[in-house]
C-alpha cells in the first residue's frame, strides 16, 4: 500500500493525530543529548536511549505525546559484546503509532529504571525480563519469579546458561 | 494361619486380634480352593464394571487438551464410553496427562497421582507426555511423564486426534480385561 | 472477619490451562487477587535459539493451541519483515481466509468453555460442534485439525483443495444460521444475564494504563483494532467494521466477541470473492544478518500479539521475544476482581479468554 494512502487513511482514522515523524522531531527537539533516532516514518519510530533518559523520555512520551499502552518489553544478551538490552515498544492509540526504544546496559550490572509507574502493562514484562536476564528495574513493585519456579537460582535466558535436560 | 492362639482370641488387644482373625481367614480361603473360585467367578464382572467407568480427572494441561475437550464433543462423544470427568482426584480412576510436565507442575502432579485411590492408571497422551515432546532441550520440562509414575497406555501424536485418545482408551479396556483382579485384589 | 488465602487451581475445572488464582477473601468477598502462572513454562523463547527458521513454525503453532495459525503467521509476517520478502497476493487473501476461520474457531472454542464455567452443558456442546466444522475445513485444506505448520515465511505451503470456495460458503451459511440461536442461548437466559452483567468492571482508563488489548479492549469502549489501524495482510482491502461496546463489564466482552464472529464471515465471504490467481509462495533468503531486527505484530483473537526477532548471522535466530496478549491481561485480572464475590471468578475469568500456552510460553 502506498504511503501516500496510509497517510490518508490514517489521518481519516485519526483527525488530530500526528505522525511518528512529527512525533520524532519532537522528541529530538526536547532530548537533544541521551536520545538518538534512529528512523523515523508515518507510523514508527526507532530511537537509542540512554539509560539514565529513559525515564525522562518515557514521562514525556506519555503526558505529551498520547502514547498509552506499553506493547512490549524484553531483554536482550549480547555476550559477545558484554552488554545486555532492553527493548521497548510503546504504542499511541490516539496517533496510532509505535515506538521502538533500545536502552544498553552493561552485562555486569544491568539496572535501569521501571516504567511500571506510569504504565502498568509493564509491570509482567518487566518480572520476566528480570526472571529470564537478571536485569534490575529500579522501582519495580514486585521483581520475583514469575514464570520459573521459585527458588531458581539461575537466569536461564542468559547466553552463558546452556539449556540442556535438566529435569 | 496360627490355630493354637485360638483359645486366647480373648485376650488379644483388637489390633492384635485384627491381624489374626484377617490372617486366619485369607489363609483359609486360599487353602481350601474357595479364593479361587471366587476370583474366578467374580473377575469378569468386576473387570466389566470398572473398565466402563474409567473417570478420569478434569485435567488439561496444554494442546492435547483441547483434543481431549473435542473427544468429549458431540462429534466424537467418549462420554458414551465412560469417560465422565471429575474434578476430585479421589474420585477418578484414570489420571490423562495431556501435555508438557515443568518443573513447577511435577510435585503437584505426582500428589494428584498419590491422592488417587486405586484402582488407577495413567494414561499419556501426546508426545510430551510420552517423552518430552518438541521441547526436548528446555531446561523446565519433564522428558516424559513416565519418570515420575508409572504409565499404563501412552497415546502417541501431536495431537492425537480424538478418535486415537479413544482407541488409547479401547486398549485400556483390553488392559483391564487381561488383568482381571477379582474380588480379593491382592495378585 | 478473618481473610484468608484460597488457592483456585492449578487443578481446577474453571482454569482454562495450568495457572493458580490466588484470592484473598473476606467471607465470599475477593479484597486482592494474585495470579500465579509458570506450570506450562518451557523456554519457548530459549528453545528457537536452537532451531532453523522453519523449524520454528510448528514451534509457534503449539504457544496458544486455541488459534495456532494465528501465531504461526504471526512468527511468518516478522521474518517477512526481517528478511525483506514480498508475499503474493493470492497467499495474504488465503491467509486472512484462514486467521478468520481460526478467529470463529477460538470464539467458539471461548463459547463453550464459558458455558462449562457457567454451568452450561449445552453451551458447551453446541460450539464444540461448530467449531468441529471449522476444524473440518482446515482439514481439508492442510491436514491437520489443530497445529497446522501451514504458513510458510515467503507464503503459504500448499494451494486450496478443490471445492474450498464451496465448502466455506456451506459452512459459513449454516454458521450465520445457528449463531443467533447461541446468542439466544447465552442473552435470553436470565441465569447467564444475571452472572455476567455488572460483573469484572474494567474502565476504559485502566483498560488502556494496563496494556490489555483485543476484545477486553473493545469491551470497555477504546475502539482500536490493528487490523484496522495498521493493517496486515489484506484488511485494508475488504469492507468491516470493528465491534466495540460500552458497558465495560464481562457481558460486553461476550458481546463483542459474538459480533466479531459475525464480521469474521463477513470478512471471509469477501475474500472468496476477491482472491486473485497466481503463486503462493515465494523464495526468501534464508540467513539474516548479525543484529538485524524486526517486528511485527497482529491482532489475535485474544488481543495484540507482537514478535520481535534479531538475526544472528545464520539460520538461526538470536533472540526471538513474543508478546502474549492473555500475559498482560492475566495481570490485569486483580484489576478486574477486586470486590466481587468468589462465585463471580469463573464468569470474569471466562470472559477474558484466558489461553495458558501463550502466557508462560
Amino acid at each position: 500500500m502506498s504511503e501516500v494512502r496510509k497517510m490518508q487513511q490514517r489521518i481519516g482514522l485519526a483527525p488530530g493525530g500526528k505522525t511518528g515523524d512529527v512525533l520524532a522531531q519532537e522528541i529530538i527537539q526536547r532530548f537533544p543529548q541521551g536520545v538518538t533516532v534512529t528512523k523515523a516514518t508515518l507510523n514508527r519510530f526507532y530511537a537509542q536511549v540512554d539509560k539514565g533518559m529513559l525515564l525522562k523520555l518515557a514521562n514525556f512520551m506519555k503526558e505529551h505525546q498520547d502514547f498509552e499502552h506499553v506493547t512490549s518489553v524484553g531483554g536482550v544478551d549480547w555476550l559477545a559484546e558484554k552488554k545486555m538490552q532492553v527493548v521497548y515498544h510503546i504504542t499511541s492509540y490516539a496517533n496510532k503509532v509505535t515506538a521502538e526504544l533500545v536502552v544498553d546496559l552493561p552485562r555486569d550490572k544491568p539496572e535501569v529504571d521501571s516504567i511500571t509507574p506510569l504504565w502498568g502493562g509493564a509491570n509482567w514484562h518487566e518480572r520476566e525480563t528480570w526472571d529470564m536476564f537478571g536485569i534490575v528495574f529500579i522501582g519495580h513493585p514486585k521483581l520475583e519469579r514469575l514464570l520459573n519456579p521459585d527458588g531458581t537460582e539461575v537466569f536461564p535466558f542468559r547466553k552463558d546458561f546452556v539449556s540442556g535436560r535438566r529435569v | 494361619m496360627d490355630l493354637r492362639l485360638a483359645p486366647n482370641a480373648i485376650g488379644m488387644t483388637s489390633v492384635e486380634f485384627m491381624a489374626w482373625s484377617t490372617d486366619l481367614m485369607e489363609q483359609l480361603a486360599k487353602y481350601t480352593g474357595i479364593k479361587k473360585a471366587v476370583d474366578k467367578l467374580t473377575a469378569p464382572i468386576w473387570s466389566w464394571a470398572i473398565r466402563n467407568a474409567t473417570v478420569p480427572l478434569h485435567f488439561g494441561i496444554a494442546c492435547c487438551a483441547l483434543e481431549m475437550a473435542a473427544a468429549s464433543g458431540p462429534r466424537f462423544d467418549a462420554e458414551r464410553l465412560g469417560m465422565i470427568y471429575r474434578s476430585s482426584p479421589r474420585q477418578t480412576e484414570v489420571l490423562l496427562v495431556n501435555g508438557w510436565v515443568t518443573a513447577k507442575l511435577r510435585p503437584d502432579l505426582r500428589r494428584l497421582y498419590e491422592q488417587m485411590a486405586e484402582p488407577r492408571w495413567v494414561v499419556a497422551m501426546g508426545e510430551c507426555a510420552i517423552s518430552g515432546g518438541p521441547w526436548y532441550d528446555s531446561h523446565n520440562t519433564v522428558q516424559g511423564v513416565d519418570t515420575m509414575m508409572p504409565v499404563d497406555v501412552y497415546i502417541p501424536g501431536c495431537p492425537p486426534r480424538p478418535e486415537a485418545m479413544i482407541d488409547g482408551f479401547m486398549k485400556l479396556h483390553i488392559k483391564i480385561t487381561k488383568e482381571m483382579k477379582g474380588t480379593f485384589l491382592d495378585e | 472477619m478473618a481473610e484468608m488465602w484460597l488457592n483456585m487451581g492449578p487443578q481446577h475445572p474453571m482454569t482454562h490451562g495450568l495457572w493458580n488464582l490466588r484470592v484473598k477473601v473476606d467471607g465470599e468477598t475477593i479484597t486482592e487477587a494474585e495470579p500465579v502462572i509458570g506450570y506450562l513454562h518451557r523456554g519457548w523463547e530459549k528453545l528457537t535459539e536452537n532451531r532453523k527458521f522453519a523449524q520454528i513454525i510448528p514451534m509457534a503453532d503449539r504457544l496458544c493451541y486455541g488459534a495456532s495459525m494465528s501465531w504461526s503467521h504471526l512468527y511468518c509476517l516478522t521474518m517477512e519483515n526481517l528478511l525483506e520478502v514480498e508475499v503474493p497476493e493470492r497467499a495474504k487473501y488465503i491467509r486472512t481466509i484462514v486467521l478468520e476461520a481460526q478467529r470463529i474457531g477460538s470464539h467458539l472454542m471461548w463459547l463453550a468453555a464459558l458455558g462449562t464455567d457457567l454451568g452450561s452443558y449445552t453451551v458447551f456442546l453446541y460450539p464444540v460442534r461448530e467449531r468441529e466444522l471449522f476444524l473440518d475445513l482446515m482439514q481439508n485444506l492442510c491436514g491437520a485439525r489443530m497445529t497446522y505448520n501451514y504458513p510458510r515465511i515467503g507464503g503459504v505451503r500448499n494451494d486450496v483443495p478443490a471445492n474450498f470456495e464451496r465448502d466455506f460458503t456451506r459452512v459459513l451459511n449454516h454458521f450465520e444460521k445457528r449463531l443467533p440461536d447461541y446468542e439466544a442461548l447465552c442473552d435470553q437466559s436470565t441465569v447467564f444475564r444475571m452472572r455476567m452483567e455488572d460483573i469484572g468492571y474494567l474502565s476504559a482508563e485502566q483498560a488502556k494504563n494496563l496494556g490489555v488489548t483485543g476484545p477486553n479492549l473493545r469491551g470497555s469502549g477504546v475502539d482500536y483494532d490493528v487490523r484496522r489501524d495498521d493493517p496486515y495482510e489484506v484488511y485494508d482491502q475488504v469492507d468491516w467494521k470493528v465491534c466495540v461496546e460500552k458497558t465495560c463489564d464481562a457481558y460486553a466482552r461476550y458481546r463483542v466477541k459474538m459480533d466479531e464472529m459475525r464480521e469474521s464471515c463477513n470478512i471471509i465471504r469477501q475474500c472468496i470473492k476477491k482472491m486473485p490467481k497466481g503463486a503462493i509462495r515465494v523464495k526468501a533468503p534464508r540467513t539474516a544478518p548479525r543484529g538485524k531486527t524486526a517486528w511485527a505484530h497482529v491482532e489475535d483473537p485474544r488481543g495484540e500479539g507482537f514478535m520481535y526477532v534479531i538475526g544472528n548471522g545464520d539460520d538461526q535466530p538470536y533472540r526471538l521475544k513474543v508478546r502474549s496478549p492473555i500475559f498482560v491481561t492475566v495481570s490485569a485480572a486483580p484489576a478486574m476482581l477486586v470486590g466481587y464475590k468468589v462465585a463471580d471468578v469463573p464468569a470474569i475469568m471466562g470472559s477474558v479468554d484466558m489461553c495458558l500456552g501463550e502466557t508462560d510460553r
